[in-house]
């Protein structure tokens, strides 16, 4: 008896992995992102009937698989074909026509034609090299004006995920609601919205690199660290130096398990400074407001066996955390500021 | 049944239970305003064995920048033995415990944001460990599954 119950319950388990909720996991993976009912937040709104309309089954399930490099949207390459499935039949329910049929035909048109139309008419929203629009759409860091930001075009996964027609379709018509206007009203001809669409695929060896390199900061160590000369006390003092040095205020100084431990009983030999520089803290959260998890910045200084050590987060690994090419700049930035507290201090 | 083919049965079930996480960072909205979320995500993180070892204010004079919030804050959370275990094994692990999640206000909803513990795995060698921040991982998807089930 024990067995089949057992055995039921495994059944049920497999059936429930089977068959997929796709409300549970949109909630669940991308509700955060696009909104709770889809009308969009750090990510594109996927309810815009417009979008819906134009987009394939096809399109969005690899845009799922896929991501975007550098543009937030990570590629849930965990999810099952089942799962992935059901969270696309979630999102095309919120429309009510059927879902355009993928039309993988390739589009021939002149690329160098095209690069100057695309400079001319999508450049401004697009980027001169197709890199999208600036900012993650999220409202808590700017005035929200438009339902999206323009999508970066020169992405390998949306070269992989858009087929020829139907980026020719999204210029032909362009997207209700967005800022995104029909060319052909804008007086294109179709055969210079062909020659667009041969620039825009044209993108692929650039996108590629982009990934490439993007893909090769996981080499990067996860911490910057320093072996002090000094004394942990010392060490300290050097620090709170230099953090003053380099324009940052230093917000307190505790041990590594406070709040761990009964008060007064923490381990002396952990120390923890929290310092930030305000302007440079609003400047990142304006980039991606989900940095603040690595914020205020701060310096652990370790001694064991008599070894003082300090060691902070590398920077330059998380744009990588957060598939946000727009926060190299400020993490290059701030990886040069640990690098000479930590210099600055065990010198 | 032996106790093998129990033990099979179960890992099995655990195997297809145990919530997928693709993503370095775990992430959830709710439409919560932002102080009944930071309630529910300190009782279910205590409810769950850890500590709030520490709230952090991120937000000081945000709105006098231009941001449309003054609701942002950093929860660091832990469990002792287990941090303090890291940490001496670790020292890379130093600079990243205990781990943070951040919890700000997005009109009236309010949205989670934390390291996926895989990324704190991906940072040690010893398999043994690497089955802590499974479950912290584990834990974390649930303590979220909370937050998002305080919706209903």
């Amino acid at each position: 008896m024990k067995f089949f119950s057992f055995l039921f319950l495994a059944l049920f388990s497999i059936d429930a992995y089977s068959a997929p909720h796709g409300d549970e996991l949109y909630a669940r993976h991308c509700s955060s992102c696009h909104g709770l009912s889809g009308k969009g937040g750090v990510g594109v709104p996927l309810s815009l009937p417009s979008f819906l309309n134009s987009v394939s089954d096809e399109y969005l399930e690899k845009t799922i698989r896929f991501g975007r490099t550098g543009r937030i949207m990570p590629a849930f390459d965990e999810l099952s074909d089942a799962q992935v499935s059901a969270i696309v039949k979630q999102v095309r329910s919120w429309s009510d026509k059927p879902a355009p049929a993928e039309d993988t035909t390739l589009v021939k048109g002149d690329s160098k034609k095209g690069k100057q139309l695309y400079t001319k008419h999508c450049a401004q929203c697009h980027g001169e090299t197709g890199g999208g629009g600036k900012g993650t759409g999220v409202t808590f860091s700017r005035k929200r004006d438009l339902p999206i930001i323009a999508p970066a075009l020169n992405n390998t996964g949306f070269l992989a995920s858009a087929s020829d027609p139907m980026i020719r379709d999204t210029i032909t018509h362009g997207r209700e609601g967005t800022p995104m206007m029909s060319m052909l009203a804008a007086g294109l001809s179709r055969t210079d919205i062909d020659d667009v669409v041969a620039y825009i695929r044209s993108f692929e060896t650039s996108a590629a690199k982009l990934k490439e390199s993007l893909d090769g900061s996981d080499a990067e160590s996860p911490v910057i660290t320093a072996v002090s000369p000094y004394s942990l006390e010392e060490t300290i003092e050097n620090l709170k130096q230099a953090i003053t040095d380099q324009n940052f205020t230093l917000i307190r100084t505790d041990y590594l398990d406070h709040g761990l431990v009964e008060k007064g009983k923490e381990n002396h030999k952990q120390v923890v400074l929290h310092f930030c520089n305000f302007g440079f803290l609003f400047d990142a959260l304006a980039i991606d407001p989900r940095v603040g998890m690595f914020l205020p910045c701060r310096v652990t200084v370790v001694e064991k066996d008599g070894k003082v050590t300090l060691s902070a987060i590398n920077p330059k690994r998380l744009s990588k955390l957060f598939n946000n090419h727009e926060l190299d700049k400020s993490c290059n930035e701030m990886y040069e500021v640990y690098n000479t507290l930590l210099e600055d201090a065990t010198l | 049944m032996t106790r093998l083919t129990k033990s099979v049965l179960a890992l099995t079930m655990l195997g297809l239970s145990v919530p997928v996480m693709a993503a370095d960072l775990l992430m959830v909205r709710t439409r919560q305003h932002f102080p009944e979320a930071m309630l529910t995500l300190q009782t279910s993180i205590r409810e769950h064995g850890y500590e709030v070892t520490r709230v952090q204010r991120i937000d000081i004079g945000l709105t006098g920048m231009g941001y449309k919030t003054d609701k942002y804050r950093v929860v660091f959370v832990g469990k002792r033995k287990e941090i303090q275990y890291l940490v001496d094994k670790y020292p890379v692990l130093a600079a990243y415990m205990p781990p943070q999640i951040s919890i700000f206000a997005e009109n009236d909803e309010t949205v989670l944001v934390t390291a996926n513990p895989k990324v704190y795995a991906s940072m040690i060698e010893d398999e043994k460990d690497k089955i802590m921040f499974k479950r912290w991982g584990s834990d974390i998807s649930s303590v979220f599954d909370d937050i998002r089930n305080a919706d209903e």
